[in-house]
């Protein structure tokens, strides 16, 4: 599996649960489904760009900062759609993109480099 | 005329040394004495080099032929063979300029030195046994680590080679899981106080005394070791839970704080809003 997959797979799944956690506040639970795909899509777009990243560069501690930096931005803009609950929703995401960060940068294949494409190098003889 | 003691003692000396006259070595002096043969430190004049010349008392083993054409890093390669003017057969070799394992075990290395050694040894009788050559002498003084770390396999025995008792497998008749023995306890050498469990038990394995029972490859113990190295379980071991979970947390620390994080940051957040 690529990194980008184990980003999206993971993003998906950890945002699932983060997002499932909002059933322990009783005045969420009537939106508990929009919260669910709400924080799902938000932890595949985390995970795939973390997985983007961890093909790019291979760093575990690089990884887990880009990870929760990019899980900050993406809760503080659901936030801001919100206009409520900025700690609860910022402070999780921040924690759960290193999560992600952390698991792209430790699981899955980074792909063929481009410098060994067969492809590549004939584009580079023309 | 009667001869003093030490003259006796001299010419006893001088009458053992080797013939190498008319040869392109020039004798410097004895390094190392086995059963089958002495070996010596000589230069040699057309190249302007230092080799090791091993000397035999009876014509070239046939098995000599084969070490020769074994080319690997962790082997000590053979530049020529042949006989003396005395009569006796030599080959000259590459002179190691190194620590014998035993006395480099001296200097305290970190385990991952150590199992580096170990390994780079499997490696290079894992390489012999695919050519059919057996050591039978393997022991730490057969192992030479040189001044860069880099690691030699000396003294590859020849029929005529029993093995040190204490490094020989029980088995009358040696093969390759005879090496596969002395390995283990090779590694049991190698190790420090107090033993890791895990490389205890790859150990033990290797130096079953049913050789059945053994690994039946050098690379499936080097596989065990590396598994080892990598925080994977062992085959030779079937590992406690506590040590399962232990090893587990160990390869995934930084997960497990994140994790720890995330936990810790919800029930915060929970106990804040009902304060």
């Amino acid at each position: 599996m690529s990194k980008i997959w184990v980003g999206l797979v993971f993003g998906l799944v950890l945002g699932a649960i983060d997002g499932a956690t909002a059933w322990f506040t009783p005045e969420a639970r009537p939106l508990i489904g929009g919260i669910l795909v709400g924080s799902s899509i938000k932890g595949m777009i985390v995970g795939l760009l973390s997985g983007w990243f961890a093909v790019k560069v291979h760093s575990i501690k690089w990884g887990i900062a880009v990870g929760a930096s990019l899980g900050l931005l993406f809760a503080l803009l659901v936030a801001l759609m919100q206009k409520n609950h900025y700690l609860e929703i910022m402070l999780p995401g921040f924690v759960l993109g290193g999560v992600i960060g952390f698991l792209t940068q430790r699981l899955g294949t980074p792909g063929v480099p481009q410098a060994i494409r067969p492809e590549a190098g004939r584009e580079r003889m023309r | 005329m009667e001869l003093s003691d030490s003259v006796v003692d001299y010419l006893r000396q001088v009458a053992g040394l080797p013939d190498l006259s008319g040869t392109r070595y020039e004798l410097e002096r004895e390094i190392g004495r086995g059963g089958l043969g002495v070996v010596y430190a000589a230069r040699d004049q057309q190249l302007n080099r230092r080799v090791a010349l091993k000397v035999f008392d009876f014509p070239m083993p046939q098995e000599a032929q084969l070490i020769a054409q074994l080319e690997h890093p962790a082997i000590v390669p053979i530049y020529e063979a042949g006989t003396l003017p005395d009569g006796r057969s030599f080959y000259a070799m590459k002179l190691v300029r190194g620590t014998r394992l035993d006395h480099y075990l001296a200097r305290s290395p970190y385990l991952a030195e150590r199992l580096r050694v170990i390994g780079r040894v499997a490696e290079a009788i894992a390489f012999a046994h695919a050519r059919g050559v057996i050591h039978r002498d393997l022991k730490p003084q057969n192992v030479m680590v040189g001044e860069f770390g880099e690691v030699y396999v000396m003294d590859w025995g020849v029929d005529a080679v029993a093995g040190t008792p204490a490094f020989r497998a029980p088995e009358s008749k040696l093969d390759r899981r005879s090496d596969i023995y002395a390995l283990g306890i090779l590694l049991r050498f190698v190790l420090p106080k107090p033993q890791p469990a895990a490389l205890r038990a790859i150990a033990l394995k290797a130096m079953m005394p049913d050789a059945g029972k053994r690994y039946q490859t050098v690379n499936e113990f080097l596989a065990d070791i590396e598994r080892f190295q990598e925080g994977l379980a062992v085959e030779a071991w079937t590992e406690p839970l506590w040590h399962r979970m232990r090893r587990f947390g160990s390869r995934n620390g930084v997960l497990l704080w994140l994790f720890g994080a995330y936990a810790t940051v919800k029930f915060l957040l929970f106990f804040l809003r009902h304060l």
